[in-house]
C-alpha cells in the first residue's frame, strides 16, 4: 500500500476546501453564481429543478386526462380537440423534457464525476451549454403550448403533423434543441468516463451506475442525431413541403416512422438504462451486500445499448412494412429481453441473504423490481406480431410503456433521488414519510395501470377522449389509481422539501455505500476530491461499518485521501439540526 | 509517425505528405468527373461511391491522422459506419414493400389536371 | 483487498500540485496533465463527428430511398446542376482541408505567423465555396427549381422575369460584413492597434473572397454562350424525361383507380352496419362518445364521397397547384434533397468559419504550442469531416447520368 495517502490535511488550500462547512452549495452565492456556474453539481441541481418542474406540469396534465376519462363522454367540458392537445403535451413534456434528461442529466451530472473521483466532467462549459439548450427547448415547447398547442401525439407522425394547424414547427424545433442538449450530455459523460478515471479505477471497478450512464451516453450520441435530422426534415416539410415524408407531395410517411423510431426505440433505453444503474446501486447498498454478477450487469447494459438499435421496427408492425422486415424486427425484439432478465435475476440474487434495510430508497427499488418486471413481460406480447396486431394502439400499449417508463424509470428516479438526497443537499429526510410515499406510489401505480391492460385487451383504443360505457368501471379504477399515484408523488415531494428546512445534517455516508461519492462530505466540496481518491471495489462492504455515535457508516482499514477529513470522532447529537 | 520524444503527444506531419495527399485528392476528383461522362448504367453510382470512399480514406488517414489515433478513437469512428449501415439497411430494407402501391395513390388528387397540362407543355416544347 | 489499486499517480503525491496548475496556461483545473486534456478533447471531437455522420446519415437515407424509387427523375434533375461549379467547389474545399491540416502542423511547431496564415487561407476557401454556392442557389431559385412544394420550374419558360434578386439577398450579409471589417480595420489602423490590424487584415481578405467566389461562379455558370445553350438543352431533356415518366404514372394511376372502385363498396357496407348500432347509441344524451364517433363517420363519408372539402386540405392557394402546372412533380423531391443536403452542409461551413475566426484571433495571440494545439486539431477534424461529406455529395448530386 502506498503511503502518503493518509496525510492529506496539510494540503487544504484552495477555496473549495476551507472547512467542513464549505461545500458546493455555499462556496459562492447569488443568482449569477448559479447561472454561470461550471460546477457539475450545481448544473445537476439546476437540471433537477427544471425536470421536476416539467414532471409536475406533465403530471398535472395526466391528472386532467384521467379526470376527463371518469365518464364515457368525458367528465369535463374539455372538447375532443383539446383532449388531443392534452395527451400530446403530456407525452411530449414527459418524454422530451422530463424522462430523457431525468436520470442522466440531473442525477448523472451530479454523480458521474463524484463516483469517478474526478473534479468535474470533461467539458464543463459544454455541460452548462447543454443545460441552457434544455432551457431553450423547454421555452419552445411552452411557446408551442401558448400559441396553437400541439395535437399530433408526441411522435409527430406525418401526414397529420404536416397538415394540422397546431404549432408543430415550434414544438419540433424545441425537440430538436433538446436533442442537442441530450447529445452533449452523452458526449460529455463518454469522454469523462473514458479519460478521467483516477488511477486504480479500472473499467471493472466502476460503479454500475457509471456503466449504465456510459451505455446511455452511447445511445444518446448514436441515436439522437437521427432524431435531429428527422425533426429538421419535418420542419422543412412543414415550411416548404420537401416531399420526403408528406404523402401529399409524394413523400412517404412510413419513412418518417423509420426515421423516428430509429431514435425513439433506443431512446426508450436512454430512459430505462440509467434507471437500471440506480437500481444496481440501491439494491446493493441497502442490502449491504456486494452486487451479484457485476460483470453480467455491466455487460448487459452495453448489450442493451447495442441491441436497442436493432429493434425499432416493432413500433411499426401495422404500418405496412414488408412482412420479412416485420418478422426480423419481431425476432430481434425478443433478444432484448435476455439482458433485461439477466439484470433482474442479478438484483434478486443480490438481495438473497443480504442484510436488507427497508429504507425509502430500498422500498422504491423493490417497487421498481415488481413494476419493471410486469412492464418487461407485457412487452413480449407487443413484440409478438400476432398479438401486436390485436393490441396495437390500445390501452395495453399505454399500460405497458407506463409500467416501463413510469414504474421503471420514474420510480427508480425517485428512489435514487431519496438515496442521494442527503449527498446532494446535506439533509436527511423523514424516513417514515418516505416509506409511506413509496407505498402510496406503488399501490396507486398498479391501480392506475393494471386496469389499462384489461382495457386494451378488450379493445379500448388509446388517445380517445370518449369511450363505450362498458369500459367505464375500468377507467374509473384507473383514474382513482392515478389520483392516488399523484398523491404518493406529492407526499414524496413534500418529504424532500420538508427535509430542506427541518432535516438533520446528513453524515457523509448515511446508507453504508462503498462507492466514491460516500467518501466525500455531504454535500461535497467544490472540487469533490482534492487528490484523486483511492479506489477500491465499489461493492466491497466488509470495510464499511456502522458508527452509532454519529449515525454514520465509516470506512475502516483503508485510509482514504479525503479532504476535508471526515469528522469521525466528533459526536454530533442526532436530529435537531437548524 | 513522427518522433514522439520531440513533441510529446504532438505528431506534426511532413509537408510533402500533405501536398502529396492533396494532389491525389485532386486527381481523384478529376477521375470521378471524367468517369461520370461515360454511361455506365447501374455501375455508375457504385464507381462514384468507390472513388469518393477512396478520397474519404485519404482524408481520414492523412489529414485526420486516423492512422495514428488511439485505437479507441478509431473504434469510435468506425462504429458510426456500423450504425449508419444499420439505419440505412433497416430503412431501405422494405423500400419496395408498399411504395409501389402508395405512389399512384399519392398522385391521385392531381391526376385530373396533370395530363392536360403535360400535353400542353409537351406541345409547347415541340 | 483493493490494495492493488493504490498505485497513485506520482503527480498526486505532490501537495502543491494543484497550485502548479494555476501557472499552467490553458490547462483546465479538472485535468491533471496536458495530455489528459488533449486526449479528452480528442475523444470528444471524434464522438461529435460520429453524431455528425449520423446526422447527415438521415439525408443520405432519404437520398438513397428516392433515388432508388425514381432513378430517372434523379438523373434528369441532376442535369440542372452545373458540374463545373461543383468540381471547382470540391477543389476549393480540398485545398482548404490541406491548409487546415498544415495549420495543425504549424500549431504543433509553434509557427504562429504561418498558423494564422493557414487559418486565413482555410477561411478564404470557405468563403469562396459559399460564394460559388450563392450563384448556384440564386440561379436555381430564379428558375423555380425549388423543393417539391414550391417547385415552379416551367420548361417552356425556364428563366421567368421579375422574381426577386436572390443573389443580392444572399450577398447582402457578406457585403455588410466586409464593410464592417474594413471599417474596423481602418479605425484600428488609425489607433495603431497592432493586434487588431493583424486579425482584421486576413478577415478582410476572407470576406472579399466571398465575392471572388461569386465572380468565379458567375463566369463558370455562364461559361460562354455556347455552354449556356447546352445547359438549356439539358433542361429540355430533363423536362422530356419527366413527361415520359409522367405518362407512365398516369397509366398506373388509372389502373389503381380501378382497384379502389372495387374496394370501396365493401368498406361502405361494413360502415353502414356499424352506423345503425351507433345511431341507437348516440340517441342516449349521456353518450357523447358514440355521438362523436357517429359524426366523425358521417363526416368521413361526406369527405370520401367528395361532397365536402375537409378543412385541413389545403385549398386553392396551395403551392400544390403551382407545382402541378409546372413540370414533373417528382423532380421537386430531388431538389428538396439537394437543398437539404447542401444547405445543411453550408450551415456546417458557416459554423466552421465562425469557430475558425475565433481560432484566428487566438493564433494571432500565439496561444498554441506543442502542448496546447487541441482547439486547432479539433476544429481541423471537424473541417475535414465537412470536406468528407462534400466529397460524397459532389458525385451523388452533380454527376448522375451525365
Ligand atoms: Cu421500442
Amino acid at each position: 500500500m502506498t503511503t502518503g495517502a493518509a496525510t492529506a490535511p496539510g494540503g487544504v488550500r484552495d477555496a473549495g476546501f476551507v472547512s467542513d462547512n464549505e461545500n458546493y452549495l455555499k462556496n459562492s452565492s447569488g443568482v449569477l453564481s448559479w447561472m454561470f456556474t461550471l460546477d457539475h453539481k450545481r448544473i445537476g441541481i439546476m437540471y433537477l429543478v427544471g425536470i421536476l418542474t416539467s414532471f409536475l406540469g406533465g403530471g398535472l396534465l395526466a391528472m386532467v386526462i384521467r379526470y376527463h376519462l371518469m365518464a364515457p363522454g368525458g367528465a369535463t367540458t374539455i372538447s375532443n380537440d383539446a383532449y388531443n392537445q392534452l395527451f400530446t403535451l403530456h407525452g411530449a413534456i414527459m418524454v422530451f423534457l422530463f424522462i430523457i434528461p431525468s436520470i442522466p442529466a440531473a442525477l448523472g451530472n451530479f454523480l458521474v464525476p463524484v463516483m469517478l473521483g474526478a473534479k468535474d466532467v470533461a467539458f464543463p462549459r459544454l455541460n452548462l451549454s447543454s443545460f441552457y439548450l434544455w432551457v431553450g427547448g423547454a421555452i419552445f415547447f411552452v411557446g408551442a403550448l401558448l400559441m396553437n398547442g400541439l395535437d399530433t401525439g408526441w411522435t409527430f407522425y406525418t401526414p397529420y403533423s404536416t397538415s394540422t394547424d397546431t404549432s408543430v414547427v415550434m414544438a419540433t424545433f424545441g425537440a430538436f434543441i433538446l436533442g442537442f442538449s441530450s447529445i452533449f450530455t452523452g458526449l460529455n459523460f463518454i469522454v469523462t468516463i473514458n479519460t478521467m478515471r483516477p488511477p486504480g479505477m479500472t473499467w471493472f471497478r466502476m460503479p454500475l451506475f457509471l456503466w449504465a450512464t456510459y451505455a446511455t451516453s452511447i445511445i444518446q450520441v448514436l441515436a439522437t442525431p437521427v432524431l435531429g435530422i428527422t425533426l429538421l426534415l419535418l420542419i422543412a416539410e412543414n415550411v416548404m413541403h420537401i416531399g420526403i415524408f408528406d404523402p401529399e407531395f409524394n413523400g412517404d410517411p412510413v419513412t418518417y416512422q423509420h426515421f423516428f423510431w430509429f431514435y425513439s426505440h433506443p431512446a426508450v433505453y436512454i430512459m430505462i438504462l440509467p434507471a437500471f444503474g440506480i437500481i444496481s446501486e440501491l439494491i446493493s447498498v441497502h442490502s449491504h451486500k456486494g452486487i451479484f454478477g457485476y460483470r453480467f450487469i455491466a455487460y448487459s447494459s452495453i448489450a442493451l445499448a447495442l441491441l436497442s438499435f436493432l429493434v425499432w421496427g416493432h413500433h411499426m408492425f401495422t404500418s405496412g412494412m414488408s412482412s420479412v422486415t416485420v418478422v426480423i424486427f419481431s425476432a430481434l425484439t425478443f433478444t432484448v429481453s435476455v439482458p433485461s432478465a439477466i439484470k433482474v435475476f442479478n438484483w434478486v440474487a443480490t438481495m438473497y441473504k443480504g442484510a436488507i434495510s427497508l429504507t425509502t430508497p430500498m422500498c422504491y427499488a423493490l417497487a421498481f423490481l415488481f413494476l419493471f418486471t410486469i412492464g418487461g413481460l407485457t412487452g413480449l406480447f407487443l413484440g409478438t406480431i400476432s398479438t401486436d396486431l390485436h393490441l396495437h394502439d390500445t390501452y395495453f400499449v399505454v399500460a405497458h410503456f407506463h409500467y416501463v417508463m413510469m414504474g421503471g424509470t420514474v420510480v427508480s428516479f425517485v428512489g435514487g433521488l431519496f438515496h442521494w438526497w442527503p449527498k446532494m443537499t446535506g439533509k436527511m429526510f423523514n424516513e417514515a414519510g418516505g416509506r409511506i410515499s413509496a407505498l402510496i406510489v406503488f399501490v396507486g401505480f398498479n391501480l392506475t395501470f393494471l386496469p389499462q391492460f384489461l382495457l386494451g385487451n378488450q379493445g379500448m383504443p388509446r388517445r380517445y377522449a370518449t369511450y363505450d360505457p362498458e369500459f367505464q368501471w375500468l377507467h374509473q379504477l384507473s383514474s382513482i389509481g392515478a389520483f392516488t399515484l399523484g398523491i404518493g408523488l406529492l407526499v414524496a415531494g413534500l418529504v424532500l422539501l420538508h427535509s430542506l428546512y427541518a432535516g438533520r445534517q446528513a453524515p457523509a455516508n448515511p446508507w453504508g455505500g462503498a462507492t466514491l461519492e460516500w467518501h466525500c462530505t455531504s454535500p461535497p466540496p467544490f472540487y469533490n476530491f482534492k487528490h484523486a481518491p483511492v479506489v477500491g471495489d465499489p461493492y466491497e462492504f466488509a470495510n464499511v461499518h456502522y458508527d452509532e455515535a454519529t449515525d454514520n457508516y465509516v470506512f475502516t482499514e483503508l485510509p482514504r485521501t479525503l479532504v476535508p477529513e471526515e469528522p469521525v470522532k466528533t459526536p454530533t447529537p442526532a436530529g435537531g439540526q437548524s | 509517425m513522427s518522433d514522439h520524444s520531440d513533441h510529446g503527444f504532438a505528431h506534426p506531419q511532413s509537408i510533402t505528405t500533405l501536398l502529396t495527399v492533396f494532389a491525389a485528392l485532386v486527381f481523384l476528383t478529376i477521375v470521378t468527373v471524367v468517369q461520370a461522362s461515360f454511361h455506365l448504367g447501374n455501375w455508375e453510382i457504385w464507381i462514384a461511391l468507390f472513388i469518393a470512399s477512396l478520397k474519404a480514406a485519404l482524408v481520414l488517414y492523412f489529414f485526420m491522422h486516423l492512422g495514428h489515433e488511439k485505437p479507441f478513437n478509431i473504434l469510435v469512428f468506425f462504429s458510426t459506419l456500423f450504425f449508419l449501415a444499420l439505419f440505412l439497411g433497416g430503412t431501405l430494407s422494405d423500400r419496395n414493400a408498399y411504395r409501389n402501391q402508395l405512389e399512384p395513390d399519392i398522385d391521385e388528387p392531381y391526376r385530373s389536371e396533370a395530363p392536360a397540362e403535360a400535353a400542353e407543355t409537351a406541345a409547347a416544347m415541340e | 483487498m483493493a490494495n492493488t489499486a493504490l498505485q497513485a499517480d506520482p503527480s498526486h503525491d505532490d501537495a502543491g500540485h494543484h497550485d502548479d496548475h494555476e501557472h499552467h496556461e490553458n490547462l483546465a483545473h479538472h485535468f491533471d496533465t496536458y495530455e489528459q486534456q488533449f486526449d479528452a478533447g480528442k475523444l470528444g471531437i471524434w464522438v461529435f463527428l460520429v453524431t455528425e455522420v449520423l446526422f447527415f446519415g438521415g439525408l443520405f437515407c432519404a437520398y438513397a430511398l428516392y433515388r432508388n424509387l425514381r432513378p430517372d427523375v434523379f438523373a434528369g434533375s441532376s442535369e440542372f446542376l452545373n458540374t463545373k461549379l461543383g468540381a471547382i467547389n470540391t477543389g476549393v474545399l480540398l485545398f482548404s482541408s490541406l491548409t487546415m491540416a498544415w495549420g495543425v502542423r504549424c500549431a504543433q511547431l509553434r509557427q504562429h505567423k504561418m498558423l494564422a496564415g493557414m487559418l486565413a487561407a482555410t477561411l478564404s476557401c470557405a468563403a469562396i465555396f459559399l460564394g460559388v454556392k450563392a450563384i448556384e442557389y440564386s440561379h436555381k431559385w430564379s428558375m423555380g427549381l425549388l423543393p417539391a412544394g414550391l417547385y415552379t420550374y416551367d420548361p417552356a419558360n425556364p428563366h421567368p422575369a421579375g422574381g426577386p434578386n436572390y443573389l443580392l439577398w444572399i450577398c447582402a450579409p457578406f457585403a455588410i460584413g466586409l464593410l464592417f471589417v474594413v471599417g474596423w480595420l481602418i479605425i484600428a489602423k488609425i489607433k495603431k492597434d497592432e493586434f487588431k490590424v493583424r486579425v482584421l487584415m486576413p478577415l478582410t481578405v476572407v470576406f472579399a473572397c466571398f465575392f471572388v467566389g461569386v465572380q468565379l461562379g458567375t463566369i463558370l455558370e455562364s461559361g460562354g454562350e455556347g455552354e449556356h445553350a447546352a445547359g438549356d438543352d439539358h433542361h429540355v431533356v430533363a423536362g422530356a424525361d419527366g413527361h415520359a415518366e409522367h405518362g407512365d404514372d398516369h397509366a398506373e394511376g388509372r389502373a389503381d383507380e380501378h382497384l379502389e372502385d372495387l374496394d370501396q363498396p365493401n368498406n361502405l357496407a361494413i360502415e353502414k352496419a356499424d352506423l345503425a348500432g351507433l345511431e341507437v347509441l348516440a340517441q342516449d344524451q349521456s353518450n357523447p362518445g358514440a355521438r362523436d364517433t357517429l359524426e366523425a363517420l358521417k363526416r368521413q363519408e361526406a369527405v370520401a364521397s367528395g361532397s365536402v372539402l375537409q378543412g385541413d386540405q389545403r385549398p386553392v392557394e396551395s403551392p400544390t397547384e403551382k407545382r402541378v402546372t409546372a413540370t414533373p412533380k417528382q423532380a421537386g423531391v430531388f431538389f428538396s434533397i439537394y437543398y437539404c443536403m447542401t444547405g445543411v452542409h453550408a450551415i456546417h461551413i458557416l459554423a466552421g468559419m465562425g469557430v475558425m475566426i475565433w481560432l484566428l484571433v487566438r493564433a494571432t495571440r500565439a496561444e498554441f504550442n506543442e502542448n496546447y494545439f487541441g482547439p486547432i486539431d479539433y476544429v481541423g477534424l471537424y473541417w475535414h469531416l465537412v470536406d468528407l461529406i462534400w466529397i460524397y455529395l459532389f458525385p451523388l448530386l452533380y454527376l448522375i447520368g451525365k
